[in-house]
């Protein structure tokens, strides 16, 4: 590509972007300025762990030998493994396994 | 006798170690399950923090799972530091090893999803460029400018449908992943981290922009792998989602 | 002893609370009796974003209190210096009103284990836990306060009863102390002896602030009760009735309320903060 054809290309792209922006950062200036509350609630695990200096009379339940039970989400889909290729369930395989040391 | 630090800890995170002793209750006797609170205290805490953490991951293989991984893990990996909110940097490496879990091996790059929006979270805050700061420049310097990029932009890319798995699992209603690879972005207006797919070829490009290449420097080598690059859309992301913090150009150096 | 430059120099005698991001709304609009609030240093070291907005925000209105929970104060090696001087830093930007810490260890070789553990009162350890303090106040460049722990179990080579050791911290450091009143009824029921005791061989003169949380209640393994610091609940009548008997003892101090864990809505809290406040009032300076 020519430098003339390659400048008018990018700023072709530029002003796209720029007037797409433009839009939508209008749209969100009208939302209330807030230091409290996160949008819809759906990040607030963004924030990650924080301290304690509380205990717990949760027991944690560590044993020797352990079992993979209950299934989360990840039953409902099949995503196929990405070495070989080949479809695998999604679905968590019931094994016990002994604690490594 | 003076129990050691060392002694205590070994104790501590191992259940099936004996409780040191020299700890003891009101009447001279051995702690016994008074010990417990400690063990459980840690356990538990750690726990709690990293469910805090991925809970994308705790929805993916369920709580219980999620609890009973997640005290191997703490047992291998207790923090580095007090601080909290970066717990977690090995889960991913830990997941992708972790052999009842194989089966499923997009866990760590969700789990590097989860760690990547924290770290937006908690990113240092940096001014953003006006939208239209990029319409103030003639189109015969465009080509020339260089970006700097906000330090909460998060840029992640796999094998795996990243953003589909994360979405599936936090925003109610998102269809269910597909088999295929994901790029994501992850931008902060203000201070919500808010995930994006990329599309194909922007890794490159933003990867190129904060390596201080020029906007066609960066747009150039991304093309040459990625012939469908769409520098537009790229670019419009990068500017809703607050990322660009400078705009510089020859002349103005 | 060091010169501080903070908006507000002093934590009043008033009602503080334990600062949780879900009541910034709350706090912010309608605070109610809350005159000061606590933070935990450890979850304002990031780099920027919501919690230091917040924390700013809230600087201008109230005095805060820094709580440290991650320092390791009682530990046996060196204190972490990486964790040091994010502290000076936090401290430093912040300017709080006071600083304090834990009589406890939480970091061993390298491994941090979020919680508070035990230590055996003994000569070794008062030695170097009086040199982290004085490490601490001196990069800092401000007094700091020590709380008392919860005490689960005791240590068979203990030679100083608690209150007695931490008068000599005081006296080899010049620091102040936090005196954590639930604590006190928690490790006196674990350990069977009397918390009115207690409180009154605690040197009280040093006392700058004074905290109150709620316990668990679990067994030993002789049905002995065994109380746990979960800070998961209300303050029992029990503890508010050792409040008044300290207050009593040492006239008003700064008084904090410690929910940490399944944090309630506002009102349940703000009425804990209330209650506080009403003991607050019975006591004349």
């Amino acid at each position: 590509m020519s430098n003339t054809l390659k400048t008018i290309a990018v700023a072709a792209s530029v002003a796209a972007a720029v007037s797409a922006a433009t839009t939508t950062t209008a749209s969100a200036a009208g939302k209330e300025k807030c230091y409290g509350v996160s949008l819809a609630g759906q990040n607030d695990c963004a924030a990650g762990p924080g301290t304690t200096c509380a205990g717990t009379s949760t027991v944690d339940y560590q044993g020797n030998a352990w079992t993979l039970v209950d299934a989360g989400t990840c039953e409902g889909f099949e995503l196929p493994a990405q070495a070989d290729g080949t479809p695998r369930n999604g679905a968590l395989e019931e094994q016990s396994r002994d604690l490594p040391a | 006798m003076t129990i050691t630090q060392s002694q205590f800890r070994t104790a501590m995170l191992d259940a099936s170690t004996d409780i040191p002793k020299g700890l003891l209750d009101a009447q001279g006797r051995d702690a016994g399950r008074r010990f417990n609170v400690y063990r459980n205290n840690v356990a538990v805490s750690l726990t709690d923090a990293l469910e805090t953490g991925f809970p994308v991951i705790a929805k993916l293989i369920g709580q219980e799972n999620f609890r009973a991984i997640a005290g191997v893990f703490l047992r291998q990996h207790p923090p580095a530091s007090p601080v909290m909110m970066f717990y977690g940097a090995e889960f991913p490496a830990f997941l992708r090893n972790f052999e009842p879990l194989q089966h499923l091996g997009y866990l760590g790059d969700v789990a590097k999803v989860e760690m990547a929006l924290r770290h937006a979270y908690h990113a240092e805050d940096a001014q953003a460029i006006a939208p239209d700061a990029l319409a103030q420049i003639s189109p015969e310097d465009l080509p020339n400018i260089r970006m700097s990029i906000a330090p909460s932009v998060q840029v992640l890319s796999s094998p795996w449908p990243i953003y589909d798995l994360w979405a599936y699992n936090s925003i109610e209603g998102h269809p269910k992943p597909q088999a295929g690879a994901q790029d994501m972005l992850i931008t902060r207006v203000e201070f919500d981290p808010l995930p994006h797919l990329l599309p194909s070829g922007s890794v490159e490009f933003i990867a190129a922009l904060r390596g201080n290449a020029t906007l066609s420097e960066a747009t150039e080598q991304t093309t040459k792998t990625y012939a469908d690059f769409d520098l537009g859309a790229v670019l419009g992301l990068l500017l809703t989602g607050n990322a660009i913090t400078s705009i510089t150009h020859e002349d103005s150096q | 002893m060091f010169d501080v430059t903070s908006q507000f120099p002093n934590l009043p005698y008033m009602p503080g609370v334990g600062y949780k991001p879900q009541h910034f709304s709350e706090i912010t609009n309608n605070p109610g009796s809350v005159g000061w609030l606590e933070i935990h240093a450890e979850n304002y070291m990031g780099h920027g974003g919501r919690p230091l907005a917040q924390l700013r925000h809230l600087a201008e209105r109230f005095p805060i209190s820094v709580h440290g929970v991650g320092l390791s104060i009682g530990g046996e090696g060196a204190l972490d210096a990486d964790h040091l001087s994010r502290l000076k830093h936090l401290v430093e930007w912040l300017k709080p009103t006071v600083f304090s810490e834990h009589l406890a260890w939480s970091t061993h070789e390298g491994a941090f284990f979020n919680d508070l553990l035990p230590l055996p009162y003994t000569n070794a350890t008062l030695d170097h836990v009086c040199a982290h303090i004085n490490q601490v106040q001196d990069t800092l460049q401000r007094q700091m306060m020590l709380e008392n722990p919860s005490s689960y179990l005791a240590f068979d080579d203990s030679t100083w009863c608690e209150p007695e050791f931490l008068r000599e911290v005081t006296k080899r450091t010049g620091c102040g102390l936090l005196l954590d009143v639930n604590n006190v009824f928690v490790s006196a029921t674990n350990l069977d002896y009397n918390p009115r005791d207690y409180i009154t061989a605690y040197p009280l003169d040093q006392v700058g602030e004074i905290h109150l949380g709620g316990h668990d209640e679990d067994q030993d393994d002789f049905g002995k009760p065994l109380l746990i610091d979960s800070h998961g609940r209300e303050v029992v009548d029990p503890v508010w009735a050792l409040l008044d008997f300290t207050l009593d003892l040492c006239g008003p101090r700064p008084v904090l309320i410690e929910w940490d864990t399944d944090v309630p809505e506002w009102a349940i809290l703000s009425a804990e903060v209330d209650r506080a406040a009403r003991a607050l009032s019975k006591v004349v300076a």
